[in-house]
């Protein structure tokens, strides 16, 4: 016993000492990462952020610097309060209050104090600087704005948040990320990658050399450059169009589903959310929840299509075979669903397909798209094969192209009519009104770009995006390279485009021809409701235009949608028509629709519905 | 000579000779890196610590040939006046003594600091020896048993005042010696209960103790068998001293106790629960246990690295390379090295208890265990510190912490005892 007694004591200790360990070493033992080490500071050395050019090569977005005044609370002696606020032009409530948090902070570490002070305060603020122990200036890099267009295209930077803190580890609190557009889409290229120097501290946080000698340091990497489709010029003019009303225009190249110009309806110059005043300038617009700045109508507003959705049924129709060209069909001035009558404005009488297309015939279309549906023994068939026909074209889903918002717009299939009417409780002409683009279909402007592209190239397209080049290296993502081929097939696209070209030749676009440029177009014009205290109220229709020009060798796709602007060949229209001309000839001969979308505004029209009054919709006068 | 010598090299017990310098192998290591500073790379700088430290590891070489050298009696022979002249050297700090780091511990020699309590370690181990292998003591007496503990406690009570608690803990330990020796297990079992009536009153307090103690009599008596007789009034007695002990411990704790004690026995039993406090108490007393335990933890299984401690080089860890050496083994070695450390302590300990066991000679084996006693709770209570397990006690690592006359002192201890160990079979001639 007394013999063992030492022993068994040791081998006791021994054991608790080992467990005691492997506690700490082992179970407690969090990460072996540098970057969480007390002992190693990491200082980060920030590339300049990628600049942005045009399609031409113009330039869009680049860097300014931007000075912090930076306060190290510790090493603050006593100053003139009042003179030094005069100085960096804030109040002494303010200051006293910053001055509090960066103390809390850290009293060792360096705070920001006034952020972004513009370059004139900075040259006043520079020589007098030295006179105020503990603050320091702090050279930042701002976007810079060489536009005042192309807001919702370009996005805008902000801080990282704490949810991406603990998502993504490259982020470190206060640094800058890409939030919208093609800041956040191409945010790795843009922003490079910044280089890091380790350094080794002591326990008074003092710098006792680098750490490791600097084997993990990195340089930083450049922001690459970028170019992108769109194309500064249309893009400035089509905002400028755009004033006083609100709506979503894309135009994009055919053959290469590049996007031109992408403009959303009030927007906003780009240069207000940077600096000192973002904060305060990003909550006006945001909160501007009747005019909606910061929503992005080009691909988030979603509508019916209205009437260019008639060039889709009627080359399903061709493809199905249920009507040739010259297939006649009556309209009495409308068109019967059950025993009610819709209206049409062709003006009745037999039509035909080109006709039908040119004079946008209500009752040619419904009747065509019975016929597509009679072709199937029940509704449910006709309607998953005009489905996919529709989808085709690159509707009711996601383009994939890489603009970071959208919506998929909606086509509907049997599953949807069966939510809406009972498992098999429907049949096609509950649905016909679809014919003319009115019924459950829905697209967002950026879509029906698209399918005016794919009609323009006879049959395909190319997923629209918006990177051109990186460094001069073209983008080679094989998805914007990809060609996707419709359902329909090329040889019926003709007599449609066909149709669409008289459109402006003696149809509903007549009075919009551009000299020497042959365009296709189709107008639009969609019913639209709205609920005013519990009211379904209907407002004034959505004018919408779809276009493509020359016809034989398209250029340009364009759809244009405006909010109210009564029928198709109005707003719609007439802007369509003037982005078409800027873009192929540079300048404008129609000076008098030109003329007619500068001085005109909608905000009359946009101001009815929350008048509390009665209004008159449709308006023939302008 | 020759001949002995030789036959003297084949009759050491080179496997503990082995962890010896393994451990002072390892120990250099440890040091040269906690004290070295970038652009300074010669290992024989003798202006820095680590170098200087290859001096007494140069003179340690020296001093184990001299104690080899030496008659293996020599030291029982002149154990009484080594021990006297520990005594002296120990009063005469009171006089001439230098004052390091606020401990009066040191002489100071021009060329080197003299820590007398390392003499006096290996002295009283040897006068304890020589007191109870003597013909005419007898343990089981009480007046020998008085005189036993003299020994140990004179030295201890010099070096309280210094102060240096940590030596006077390693003097008390020598107690392990007379238990060996016979002494009465009690003595063991009554300090153990002591000592957990200590720390249960500081964490519970006194009513709690009694509450449980009086449930557990209570208990006792209920299921004890009716025909077992047990006298009640000595149990009510050790009832009452319990009572009265807890009590007087919550006495001490809050008026003889200096506040810095209190603070350390707060941080070692957590008795603090307010988180500000915690973090006050962490930046001041609880500093050195809190950045030991960060360092130790951030080590983990295999390590930073040699010389790649960021907490080492930072000088986070006061002391590293003296008490808190075991936080760059643990750093920068991870768990495998203080696994290491530890196993090669423990079988450096447990192969000493071996070798003390097959002494014939009584003198050596109680010499031996006194040895084990001092390395081990120096050991116990250095390693115990650093990884935050026991209170804050300034007490080196043997043959690991920087300083010349903790390793003099430690390796004589010990060679001390192997020279005796090699000549255990030639005694008598």
């Amino acid at each position: 016993m007394k013999k063992l007694l030492l022993s068994s004591i040791i081998i006791i200790i021994g054991l608790s000492f080992i467990g005691r360990l492997s506690y700490l070493q082992l179970f407690n033992y969090s990460t072996s990462q540098v970057t969480e080490d007390i002992a190693v500071k990491a200082i980060y050395d920030y590339p300049e952020r990628g600049y942005i050019y045009d399609r031409n090569g113009k330039l869009l977005v680049a860097n300014q610097p931007a000075f912090d005044v930076m306060v190290i609370p510790r090493e603050v002696k006593k100053l003139d309060t009042l003179e030094f606020c005069n100085l960096l032009g804030i109040e002494k409530k303010e200051f006293i209050k910053q001055i509090a948090k960066a103390k809390n902070y850290s009293p060792r570490l360096p705070s920001v104090l006034v952020p972004q002070l513009s370059k004139t305060d900075y040259a006043r603020l520079q020589e007098k600087m030295r006179k105020y122990s503990g603050f320091y200036i702090q050279k930042r890099s701002l976007r810079f704005y060489d536009t005042k267009s192309g807001a919702n295209v370009f996005g805008f930077i902000s801080e990282v948040n704490d949810f991406e803190l603990t998502e993504n580890p490259y982020y470190k609190q206060g640094e800058l990320k890409g939030r919208t557009g093609i800041e956040k889409q191409y945010e790795e290229l843009l922003r490079g990658r910044k280089g890091v120097k380790y350094i080794q501290k002591d326990r008074f946080n003092r710098d006792i050399g680098p750490y490791k000698n600097g084997a993990l340091d990195t340089l930083p990497q450049q922001g690459k450059e970028i170019k992108i489709t769109i194309d500064k010029v249309l893009q400035e003019y089509g905002e400028l169009l755009m004033t006083g009303k609100r709506g979503g225009i894309v135009a994009i190249e055919p053959a290469t589903g590049e996007i031109l110009a992408m403009i959303s309806g009030p927007s906003y110059d780009p240069s207000l959310l940077v600096g000192r005043d973002r904060s305060r300038n990003y909550t006006k617009l945001y909160y501007d929840s009747i005019a909606k700045p910061t929503y992005d109508r080009s691909v988030l507003a979603q509508t019916s299509p209205g009437s260019p959705f008639k060039a889709i049924n009627a080359l399903i129709a061709l493809q199905e075979e249920v009507i040739t060209p010259e297939t006649r069909i009556q309209c009495f001035n409308g068109f019967y669903v059950g025993k009610r009558k819709r209206g049409c404005h062709c003006g009745g009488g037999f039509r035909e397909l080109n006709d039908g297309i040119f004079n946008s015939c209500n009752a040619y279309f419904a009747g065509t798209f019975r016929k597509i549906f009679d072709k199937y023994p029940d509704s449910d068939e006709g309607l998953e094969v005009w489905d996919k026909h529709v989808k085709s074209f690159g509707l009711g889903g996601f383009l994939g192209s890489d603009i970071p918002t959208g919506r998929s717009g909606l086509i509907p299939t049997p599953a949807t009519y069966d939510r809406m009417y009972g498992d098999g409780r429907w049949s096609s002409s509950y649905f016909i009104s679809n014919a003319i683009g009115q019924g459950e279909v829905l697209v967002t402007p950026i879509q029906l770009a698209n399918m005016t592209a794919t009609i323009a190239n006879r049959g395909h397209y190319i997923v629209p995006h918006l990177l051109k080049e990186v460094e001069g290296l073209p983008n080679n993502d094989p998805t914007f390279n990809e060609i996707h081929h419709t359902t329909v097939d090329k040889k019926h696209f003709e007599p449609v485009v066909q149709g669409m070209a008289e459109v402006y030749l003696h149809g509903t676009a007549r009075r919009l021809q551009v000299k020497d440029i042959d365009i296709a177009g189709k107008t639009g014009t969609v019913e639209n409701f709205t609920r005013i205290d519990g009211v379904r109220t209907q407002l004034t229709d959505h004018s919408v235009f779809v276009a493509f020009a020359p016809v034989n060798n398209p250029k340009i796709a364009i759809a244009v949608y405006i909010e109210n602007g009564y029928y198709g060949a109005r707003h719609a229209g007439h802007i369509a028509s003037l982005l078409i001309e800027k873009y192929l000839k540079g300048d404008i001969t129609r000076t008098d629709l030109e003329k007619k979308m500068l001085e005109t505004t909608l905000e009359k029209e946009y101001a009815k519905p929350l008048s509390g009054e009665p209004f008159r919709i449709n308006e023939r006068n302008w | 000579m020759s001949a002995t010598g030789k036959g003297l090299l084949k009759r050491l017990d080179w496997a503990s000779i082995l962890i010896f310098m393994l451990l002072v192998g390892i120990g250099w290591i440890n040091i040269y890196s906690s004290t070295y500073s970038q652009g300074q790379e010669n290992m024989f700088n003798f202006s820095t610590l680590y170098g200087k430290q290859l001096i007494f590891i140069g003179l340690n070489v020296v001093l184990i040939i001299i104690v080899l050298a030496l008659e293996s009696n020599f030291f029982e022979r002149f154990s009484s006046v080594i021990y006297v002249i520990s005594l002296v050297l120990l009063l005469g700090l009171f006089v001439f003594g230098t004052t390091i780091a606020g401990a009066t511990s040191w002489y100071n020699l021009g060329f080197f600091n003299l820590q007398p309590s390392e003499l006096a370690k290996v002295a009283t181990a040897l006068a304890l020896a020589k007191y109870l292998s003597d013909i005419q003591t007898d343990i089981k007496r009480n007046k020998d048993q008085l005189f036993a503990f003299l020994i140990l406690l004179i030295p201890a009570f010099l070096v309280i005042p210094q102060p240096d608690p940590g030596s006077a803990l390693v003097f008390f330990s020598l107690v392990f010696v007379l238990f060996r020796e016979g002494i009465s297990i009690y003595y063991l079992g009554i300090s153990l209960f002591a000592i957990l009536i200590f720390i249960s009153t500081l964490m519970f307090g006194t009513i709690w103790i009694i509450i449980i103690l009086g449930v557990l009599l209570g208990l006792f008596f209920l299921l004890k068998k009716q025909s077992l007789k047990i006298p009640i009034i000595p149990i009510l007695v050790v009832f009452l001293i319990t009572f009265l002990f807890s009590l007087s411990v919550n006495f001490v704790f809050e008026n003889i106790f200096e506040q810095r004690h209190r603070d350390r026995f707060s941080l070692w039993l957590s008795l603090e629960k307010d988180p500000n406090k915690l973090e006050e108490i962490r930046k001041t007393i609880g500093y050195n246990t809190y950045q030991s335990e960060k360092a130790i933890e951030s080590g983990g299984l295999f390590g930073k690295g040699f010389l790649e401690g960021t907490r080492t080089k930072g000088d986070f860890v006061p002391e590293q390379h003296t008490d808190y050496i075991f936080t760059t083994v643990g750093e920068e070695w991870g768990f495998v090295g203080t696994s290491t450390v530890i196993i090669l302590f423990t079988l450096l300990l447990l192969r000493l208890v071996f070798m003390a066991e097959r002494q014939k000679n009584a003198f050596n084996r109680m010499y031996g265990y006194g040895v084990i006693s001092i390395l081990f709770v120096h050991y116990f209570i250095n390693i115990g510190m650093v990884i935050g397990v026991l209170p804050t006690i300034g007490i080196p690592l043997p043959f690991f912490s920087y300083g010349g006359s903790g390793l003099l002192g430690f390796t004589a201890l010990l060679f001390i005892f192997i020279k005796m160990d090699a000549n255990r079979l030639k005694e008598g001639f």
